[in-house]
C-alpha cells in the first residue's frame, strides 16, 4: 500500500500561514469596520479551516467519496445555520401580531 | 466435491479478513472517521446555531463581553493549538515513513501543546470565577443593563469552550494510547491507521477552536 507522503515544507508553510492569519484576525478586530468585522473574522476562520482540512487532514489525497463526505458535512451545517437564522429573522415579518 | 483448492495469499497480519487489501481497509477507516466527525460538526453546530441566534438578538450585550475575555491568552492559545496541529501532522508523516523515534517525539510535543492549551484554559476559567462571571452563580456585571443577556453569552462561552476542552482531554488520552502503541512498535508504514484517524480528530478539535476564538474573544473589540 502506498500513501502520498507530503513534504515537510507543505506542513510548515500551512503552519506559518495559520499563525499569520491568527495574528491578522486579532489585529483587524481592533478596527471598527461595522458589520464587516464579523465578515472578516469568519472569512479568515474559513480560510484557516480550509488549510487545516486540505493539507493537515490530508483530504487533498483522499478518495472522492471522502471528499464528498466532508463537503456534505459542512453543507449540512450551513442548512442548520441558515434555516434557523431565517426562522428567527422573519418571525415578526407577518403583520398579524404574535401567533403564539 | 472431489477436491478443494485453497490458495494461501500472503498478506499483512494487520489486514482484516473482510477487506480486499490494505488500501481499501485504510480508506474505509478514513471514511468512517469522517462520518464520526460529521456528527461532531452537528454536535458543535447546535451550539454555534444557538450562539448565532442570540448574538443576532443581543449584539450590543454580546459585544460588551469581549473586553472581559482575555484576548491575549485567547490568541496565544490559538497559536498553541496550531503548533499542536503541526506536530500531529508531522507525527502522521513520521508513521507513514516508519520513523519510530520521530513519531514518538511528535506525539510527545503534541501532548505538551495540548496540555499547555488546557492549562491556559484552566487559568482563564479561574479568572472568570474570581470576576463573578459564572452565569447563575453570583453573576455580577458592570453594564447592569446587560445583566441577563451577558449571562447567555457566558453560558455559551462555558458550554462551547467546555465541550472543546473535554474533546482536548479525550484527545490527550488518545495520544497517550498512541504513544504506548508507538513505543511497542505497533505501527509500520503498512499500518498506522490509529495515528491517521486520531490525527483527523485532533485537527477537527483545532478547527472548532479556530471558530471559537474570533466569535467569543474578538467580536466586540472594535467598539472600545
Amino acid at each position: 500500500m502506498t500513501h502520498h507522503i507530503s513534504p515537510v515544507r507543505d506542513y510548515v508553510l500551512v503552519w506559518l500561514a495559520l499563525v499569520v492569519l491568527t495574528f491578522l484576525t486579532t489585529y483587524v478586530a481592533f478596527f471598527d469596520m461595522g458589520q464587516f468585522n464579523i465578515v472578516v473574522a469568519i472569512t479568515i476562520a474559513v480560510v484557516k479551516m480550509s488549510l487545516v482540512i486540505w493539507i493537515f487532514m490530508g483530504v487533498r489525497y483522499t478518495s472522492r467519496l471522502t471528499k464528498l463526505f466532508v463537503v456534505a458535512g459542512f453543507f449540512w451545517f450551513l442548512i442548520l445555520i441558515v434555516m434557523t437564522g431565517q426562522d428567527y429573522v422573519s418571525r415578526n415579518w407577518l403583520a398579524r401580531g404574535h401567533m403564539w | 466435491m472431489a477436491e478443494t483448492h485453497s490458495t494461501l495469499v500472503e498478506h499483512s497480519p494487520d489486514l482484516q479478513h473482510h477487506f480486499d487489501d490494505m488500501g481499501q481497509q485504510f480508506d474505509a477507516a478514513t471514511l468512517g472517521m469522517w462520518a464520526f466527525l460529521l456528527t461532531e460538526i452537528m454536535f458543535f453546530g447546535g451550539m454555534f446555531g444557538a450562539y448565532t441566534v442570540y448574538r443576532g438578538m443581543y449584539p450590543e450585550a454580546f459585544a460588551s463581553t469581549s473586553k472581559l475575555l482575555n484576548t491575549w491568552l485567547g490568541a496565544v492559545n490559538t497559536a498553541v493549538l496550531i503548533c499542536s496541529s503541526l506536530t500531529m501532522a508531522m507525527a502522521v508523516r513520521a508513521a507513514q515513513m516508519g520513523q519510530k523515534k520521530l513519531l514518538i517525539w511528535m506525539l510527545v510535543f503534541t501532548m505538551i501543546f495540548g496540555a499547555a492549551f488546557l492549562g491556559v484554559k484552566a487559568y482563564e476559567y479561574h479568572d472568570k470565577w474570581v470576576e463573578h462571571l459564572i452565569p447563575g452563580l453570583g453573576f455580577e456585571y458592570k453594564d447592569t443593563q446587560y445583566f441577563h443577556q451577558a449571562q447567555i453569552l457566558f453560558l455559551l462561552y462555558f458550554a462551547m469552550t467546555g465541550f472543546h476542552a473535554l474533546h482536548m482531554v479525550i484527545g490527550f488520552g488518545i495520544l497517550s494510547t498512541l504513544l504506548v502503541m508507538a513505543i511497542r512498535n505497533r505501527f509500520s508504514p503498512e499500518w498506522y491507521t490509529p495515528v491517521e484517524i486520531s490525527g483527523l480528530y485532533w485537527h477537527f478539535v483545532d478547527i472548532v477552536w479556530i471558530f471559537l476564538f474570533p466569535l467569543l474573544y474578538l467580536i466586540g473589540l472594535h467598539q472600545h
